[in-house]
């Protein structure tokens, strides 16, 4: 048996969930905007996509709370009307 | 840990039996009564002693026990009128398609309003309640994480990937000090309570010992191990908004960060278990086996109920202004709870 050389961490994935936050995965370092090191503390993160998490950037559950919809897909864009009128 | 007081008939013949050493016999056993199976003391503890042979046995007792034909006979017996209590109260689940898992399975687990374990904690709890609370879930969680390992071999594909995904993190990543079973031993230090592993057997309730009874009921059974996946989606689904209330009900009592760390840590980690678990996990293991779709609801309904009742018997007997815990029984300060507050930031 051969030894190979120790894996490279895969490249990060992002990947949203339903109705719920953006799983991150893989090689990804979480960063201030002034390159501060956040802690992610795990392997697999979750970040808050619905803004009302109190412990942003991750997710604390409170999406669930507030029934907050997101698909687990790019969100198709069509012409709305209502868009329209407020723009 | 060392066997347990009995408490009836049956848990009587199995804690002797196996101090004795004498082979169970089933025919000898008391008739098992028709109490509800849920809450009877008795039948409880004798599951729960004859599960921990699995685990991490007893001090007292010859490990071959484990596999004993006898005992597996009768264990058997007691499960039998588990399961179906279980199934009685949780009533048939629909089966669903595998992308209308995680839907159904987060409608089982929705807060609801009305009395919660997690409000009276966050506002109003004492600190001995909060110690009673603690020793309540010290027989799951100083284990935490090991009865859905024993699904592991038991699943395949992308459900055994996103199980082992969540349980490498339960585990710490493999280091010791992040393993949540520590993290939860260090709050127990924190409110001076003993962290030695079944120290307080005796003072948990039947509706306690039920919810580590059913995990191992699942866990122990490869014929129910879609269940067992629905079970840790719905814990894990249920958690991160209690855990906070926990956490903030700890502080508010003195905890410092070190006391809380279990809890906020599970804010955390468990917002992404949920995902993992109910889309990863469980909808994964319905896209290859759809016949198991009522199994995962089943499991998930379960753990709900049982969780619920567990939660209602701390709430209901403090209400009544009485201990949630069985009164301590012999001689000795084994199992006798501190009875001092706890100092503001003296926890680390
Ligand atoms: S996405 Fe979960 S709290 Fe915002
Ligand atoms: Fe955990
Ligand atoms: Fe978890």
């Amino acid at each position: 048996m051969t030894h190979e050389p120790a894996q490279e961490r895969r490249a990060a994935t992002v990947t949203p969930y339903e109705d719920g936050p953006l799983l991150l995965r893989g090689d990804f370092e979480i960063v201030t905007p002034d390159g501060e090191h956040i802690d992610a503390g795990r392997p697999t993160v979750a970040l808050c996509r619905c803004g009302r998490s109190r412990i942003k950037p991750f997710c604390d559950g409170t999406h669930k709370l507030i029934g907050f919809r997101a698909p687990a897909d790019r969100q198709p864009t069509r012409p709305d009307p209502s868009d329209a009128e407020q723009l | 840990m060392r066997l347990p007081e009995a408490r009836g008939d049956l848990s009587a013949a199995v804690i002797e039996g196996l101090r004795s050493g004498q082979a169970v016999e089933v025919a000898h056993l008391p008739k098992l009564r028709d109490t509800d199976p849920l809450a009877d003391e008795d039948l409880q503890l004798a599951l729960t002693v004859c599960y921990e042979l699995h685990y991490s046995g007893f001090e007292d007792v010859d490990d071959r026990w484990e596999w004993h034909p006898g005992l597996l006979a009768l264990r058997a017996e007691m499960e039998q009128l588990f399961e179906r209590a279980l199934r009685a109260l949780t009533g048939p689940q629909p089966a669903v398609g595998a992308a209308e898992i995680p839907a159904a399975l987060t409608a089982l687990t929705a807060e609801h309003d009305g009395p919660s374990l997690g409000r009276h904690i966050q506002s109003h709890a004492t600190i001995e309640q909060f110690r009673e609370f603690v020793v309540h879930r010290s027989l799951y969680q100083l284990k935490e994480a090991d009865p859905h390992t024993f699904a592991i071999p038991r699943l395949a594909g992308r459900a055994k990937a996103a199980l082992i995904e969540i349980q490498i993190d339960e585990y710490g990543s493999g280091r010791l000090p992040r393993m949540h079973a520590e993290l939860f031993r260090t709050t127990m230090s924190c409110l001076g309570l003993n962290t030695e592993y079944g120290a307080y057997l005796d003072r948990l309730p039947a509706t306690t010992l039920a919810v580590t009874n059913m995990l191992s009921m699942f866990a122990l059974h490869r014929r129910l191990r879609a269940a067992l996946t629905g079970q840790l989606a719905a814990f894990e689904m249920g958690s991160s908004l209690p855990n906070s209330r926990y956490a903030n009900g700890l502080r508010r009592l003195g905890g410092d960060s070190r006391a809380t760390l279990f809890y906020d840590e599970h804010v955390e980690a468990d917002a992404v278990h949920e995902q993992i678990a109910a889309h990863d996990m469980c909808g994964s293991l319905v896209a290859e086996h759809p016949e198991l779709s009522a199994d995962v609801l089943f499991g998930a309904a379960a753990s709900e109920a049982l969780g619920g009742r567990a939660s209602a018997h701390l709430l209901d007997s403090w209400a009544a202004g009485a201990s949630s815990l069985r009164p301590v029984t012999g001689p000795g300060s084994a199992g006798r709870l501190p009875e001092t507050q706890l100092p503001a930031g003296v926890a680390s």
